[in-house]
C-alpha cells in the first residue's frame, strides 16, 4: 500500500518544515498563511437576518492540521466557503478579513481572487459524487485545473492527471483516467476529487467533512492519505468535521465553534483533555465510550440555537449547565458576551467561568 | 502500489473497499448470467450512454428517425427520389390529372409532375426547420444561460423582454415581420434577408418570435445546476465565470434542450407551411408544401390528391421529429423509465 514516495521519515520532514516556519516568523501563529480575522457572514433574504458566521478568527501555518469542530448549522461550513469565495453575493453579506500570505482577499478584485483559489487555497467537497461534474471524465477534471491555471495542452493535462491519480493511490490510474465519476467507489470518488485539489500544490487545504460520506474503514484511509500528502507537501490543513475522532487522531490544533462563533481554540490534547468551555465539556462527555456499555449517553441538552435568534449574552447559555445570573459583580451569562480570551498558555475560551472548570 | 495492467478486475492492494465498482459489477454480472451485459455496460454507464441503450428498444424513435432521415435524403437528392420528372416540364394537357400507375402523384393545376413537385419541396421546408431551430437555440441558449446564470437584474430585464416576445403568437408575429420585411427600408436600404421572401427570411422570421421557450429552458436548467456541488467546487478551485458557464452548467443542461429542438424542427415546418399557405411565406417557383396545399384548396372538389398528397407528407414529417424528440426525452429522463 504504501509507495516508495510516501515512505518512512514523513513525520521527520514535516517536523523540520514547522521548526523552519517557526524559526522565521513569531512562535505559534507566526507566519501563518491564511488568517481569518473577525469573519462575519449574514444572510440577508425576505425574513430576519441569518447570522451564520459572527466574529471568526483563526490562523493556519505551514504543515498545520487545524479542526473545525461543531455541530451541524453552527457556521463552520459557512466559513470555509466565504473563504472560498462560494457564497452567492448578495444574499450573502461578508465582512472581516480573510488574509492569504497576508493579503486580504476580501479586498481584492475577482480576478485576483481566483489566481489564489486552487493553487493558494484549495478545497475537498463532503459528498464527490456530486462535486465531480457528471458529464466528464475524471481525467478531464483532473487536467482541467493545469488547463485552466497553466495553460497546459490536452496531452500534458491528461499525463498529469494519471500521475496525480497515482499520488492518491487511485489503483490502475492509466485504465480509470477516462472513467467518469459515478464508475467510481466512494473512497476512489473521494480521492479524486483530493486529487482535483491538489493538483496546483495549494498551500492550504480546506477539507469539508471529507469523510462524512464514506464508510468507516475507508474513512481511516483517505484520512490517512490526507495526512501523508499534507506531510510530503508541507501544506496547511483545515479539517471541517462533527467528528471528535477524526479531529483526534490527526489534528495539530482545534477551534470549537457553536452558533457562528469560535468558542475555544487549543491544542488538541489540551481541549480534549481538559475542555475550558462548558460546551467543549459537553461535546466530550456526550462520546460513547466502550467500555461503558449499558450507561446511558450524556447528551448535551436543548437543541442548537437558530441562527436568526442567537441568545443574547453568551449564545450558549440556555443549555449550559453552568450559566449564571449576574450578581455580586460577577458577569451575567444571560446578558454579558464573554469574549475569547486567553485563558491558559496557547489556549483561548468565550467562556466567563473558564477558569472555574480548568481549576475547579 | 500500482500493478501495471492487470486486468481491470480485482485489485485487493485496496483492502478494505468494500463498494468497488468491479465488485458491484461483478455481481451484476454473476446475477444476469451472461457475459454480453458486461460487455455492454463497460462504456455505456453515462448519460447519454444509458439513453442510448435505451433509445435503442424503442420503436418509435426507430420510426421516427427511417422517417426522418428519408425525408432528409429526399432534401439532399430530390432527383433521386422524383422518378427522373423534372418539376419544371409542364404540360397543360396534363392538368390535375389524378395519381397513375406512371405518375404516382398524379399532376397538379399546371400540369407538372406532383411528384416531383412535393419531393423538391423538401428541401425548403426542411431547410426552414433546421436553420430555424438552430437560429432559435443560439440566441434562446445565449439569452437564457446569461439570464439564469447572472440572475439579479440581468435576469429581470431579460425575462420581461422574453415576456414581451411570449404575448405575441408565433404566427402573428412572423406574418406581420414578413409582410412589412419587403418594404423595410434601413438607411434607405433593403433589409438583407427578410427583402425577399425566401426561405431564410422565414426561418429568421420564426427565431425572432420563437426562441423564447428555448430562453426559458435553459434559463431554468442553469439556474437549478447553478448551485450544484460540482458548480461551486469548479469555483472553489479557481474556475472563471465563462469557463463555468461553458464547460460545467451547459453540458449538463442540454439533455431538454435537445428534446425540445427535436420537436421543434417539425413545429418550426408545419408553421412554415402556414405561413406559406396564409400568403406570407415562399413564393412561387419555390416549391413548398404549403404553397401546395394553398394552390390545391381551389381544386379540392375535382382533384383532392393536390391537397391530400402535400398535406400528409408535411404531417409525416413533423410526425418524424415529434417522435424522435418523445423517446429521446423518455429516454434521457430516468424518472419515465420503467
Amino acid at each position: 500500500m504504501t509507495s516508495p514516495v510516501h515512505g518512512s521519515g514523513g513525520s521527520h520532514a514535516a517536523g523540520t518544515r514547522i521548526d523552519d516556519a517557526q524559526a522565521t516568523a513569531s512562535p505559534r501563529t507566526g507566519a501563518p498563511v491564511l488568517e481569518v480575522d473577525d469573519l462575519h457572514v449574514e444572510f440577508r433574504s425576505r425574513g430576519p437576518v441569518v447570522n451564520a458566521v459572527n466574529g471568526v478568527s483563526y490562523s493556519i501555518a505551514p504543515g498545520e492540521t487545524m479542526a473545525i469542530l461543531g455541530e451541524s448549522g453552527c457556521g463552520k461550513s459557512v466559513s470555509a466557503q466565504a473563504i472560498m469565495g462560494i457564497l452567492d453575493v448578495p444574499p450573502a453579506h461578508i465582512t472581516g478579513a480573510i488574509r492569504f500570505e497576508g493579503r486580504d482577499m476580501l479586498q481584492m478584485g475577482a480576478e485576483e481572487q481566483r489566481k489564489i483559489r486552487g493553487p493558494g487555497v484549495s478545497m475537498i467537497f463532503q459528498d464527490a459524487l456530486s462535486a465531480l461534474n457528471p458529464v466528464y471524465s475524471v481525467g478531464d477534471q483532473i487536467g482541467e485545473m493545469f488547463r485552466a491555471h497553466q495553460g497546459a495542452s490536452k496531452k500534458e493535462a491528461r499525463d498529469r492527471a494519471v500521475e496525480l491519480m497515482d499520488r492518491v493511490r487511485i489503483p490502475a490510474a492509466r485504465q480509470r483516467v477516462d472513467d467518469y465519476p459515478h464508475q467510481f467507489s466512494g473512497g476512489m470518488r473521494q480521492r479524486v476529487m483530493i486529487a482535483m485539489a491538489l493538483a496546483l500544490d495549494p498551500k492550504v487545504l480546506i477539507a469539508d467533512e471529507p469523510t462524512t460520506a464514506l464508510d468507516v474503514t475507508v474513512q481511516a484511509q483517505v484520512m490517512d492519505l490526507l495526512k501523508d500528502l499534507q506531510r510530503d507537501t508541507g501544506m496547511g490543513l483545515i479539517l471541517i468535521t462533527h467528528d471528535l475522532g477524526v479531529v483526534n487522531e490527526v489534528a495539530d490544533r482545534v477551534a470549537v465553534m457553536y452558533a457562528g462563533k469560535v468558542v475555544e481554540t487549543g491544542s488538541i490534547d489540551d481541549v480534549f483533555t481538559r475542555p475550558a468551555h462548558p460546551y467543549t465539556r459537553g461535546l466530550m462527555s456526550s462520546i460513547p465510550v466502550l467500555d461503558g456499555k449499558g450507561q446511558r449517553l450524556n447528551p448535551i441538552v436543548g437543541a442548537p440555537p437558530s441562527l436568526a435568534r442567537i441568545p443574547a449574552g453568551c449564545s450558549f447559555h440556555p443549555r449550559c449547565p453552568m450559566a449564571r445570573r449576574g450578581d455580586g459583580g460577577r458577569p451575567d451569562c444571560a446578558g454579558d458576551v464573554p469574549p475569547l480570551r486567553e485563558v491558559a498558555a496557547g489556549r483561548r475560551a468565550a467562556c466567563h467561568y473558564s477558569e472555574e472548570l480548568l481549576h475547579g | 502500489m500500482s500493478e501495471p495492467s492487470t486486468s481491470q478486475r480485482r485489485r485487493p492492494d485496496e483492502g478494505g473497499e468494500p463498494h468497488d465498482r468491479e465488485e458491484d459489477r461483478e455481481v451484476g454480472t454473476t446475477a444476469l448470467a451472461s457475459p454480453d451485459v458486461d460487455g455492454v455496460d463497460e462504456k455505456q454507464a453515462s448519460l447519454w450512454g444509458d439513453a442510448w441503450a435505451e433509445l435503442r428498444r424503442k420503436p418509435f424513435f426507430w420510426i421516427g428517425g427511417v422517417l426522418a432521415v428519408f425525408f432528409l435524403l429526399m432534401a439532399l437528392f430530390p432527383a433521386l427520389f422524383a422518378r427522373g420528372a423534372d418539376p419544371r416540364a409542364c404540360s397543360l394537357s396534363n392538368s390535375a390529372q389524378p395519381p397513375s400507375g406512371a405518375h404516382w402523384f398524379g399532376f397538379d393545376q399546371l400540369g407538372c409532375d406532383y411528384q416531383a413537385q412535393v419531393v423538391y419541396g423538401a428541401r425548403n421546408s426542411l431547410q426552414i426547420g433546421f436553420t430555424g431551430v438552430i437560429g432559435l437555440l443560439v440566441v434562446g441558449v445565449v439569452v437564457g444561460a446569461l439570464a439564469g446564470y447572472f440572475g439579479g437584474w440581468v435576469d429581470s430585464l431579460l425575462a420581461r423582454i422574453t415576456d414581451v416576445f411570449y404575448a405575441l403568437p408565433l404566427i402573428l408575429g412572423a406574418l406581420i415581420l414578413l409582410r412589412v420585411g419587403p418594404e423595410a427600408r434601413i438607411f434607405g436600404q433593403p433589409v438583407p434577408i427578410i427583402s425577399e421572401r425566401g426561405p431564410g427570411a422565414i426561418a429568421l422570421a420564426l427565431v425572432f418570435f420563437g426562441w423564447m421557450t428555448a430562453m426559458r429552458l435553459v434559463r431554468s436548467q442553469v439556474i437549478a445546476i447553478k448551485s450544484s456541488d460540482y458548480v461551486a467546487a469548479a469555483r472553489a478551485l479557481g474556475a472563471g465565470p465563462m469557463r463555468i458557464l461553458v464547460r460545467h452548467i451547459l453540458p449538463n443542461a442540454v439533455a431538454p434542450v435537445i428534446v425540445y429542438a427535436t420537436i421543434t424542427v417539425g413545429a418550426l415546418i408545419a408553421a412554415e407551411a402556414a405561413l406559406t399557405y396564409l400568403g406570407v411565406g415562399l413564393q412561387r417557383p419555390n416549391y413548398s408544401w404549403g404553397l401546395q396545399i394553398s394552390d390545391g384548396q381551389n381544386l379540392l372538389r375535382t382533384a383532392p390528391h393536390l391537397v391530400l398528397i402535400p398535406s400528409a407528407v408535411l404531417s409525416l414529417t413533423v410526425m418524424a421529429f415529434v417522435m424522435m424528440g418523445d423517446a429521446l426525452r423518455d429516454a434521457l429522463d430516468p424518472r419515465q423509465r420503467s
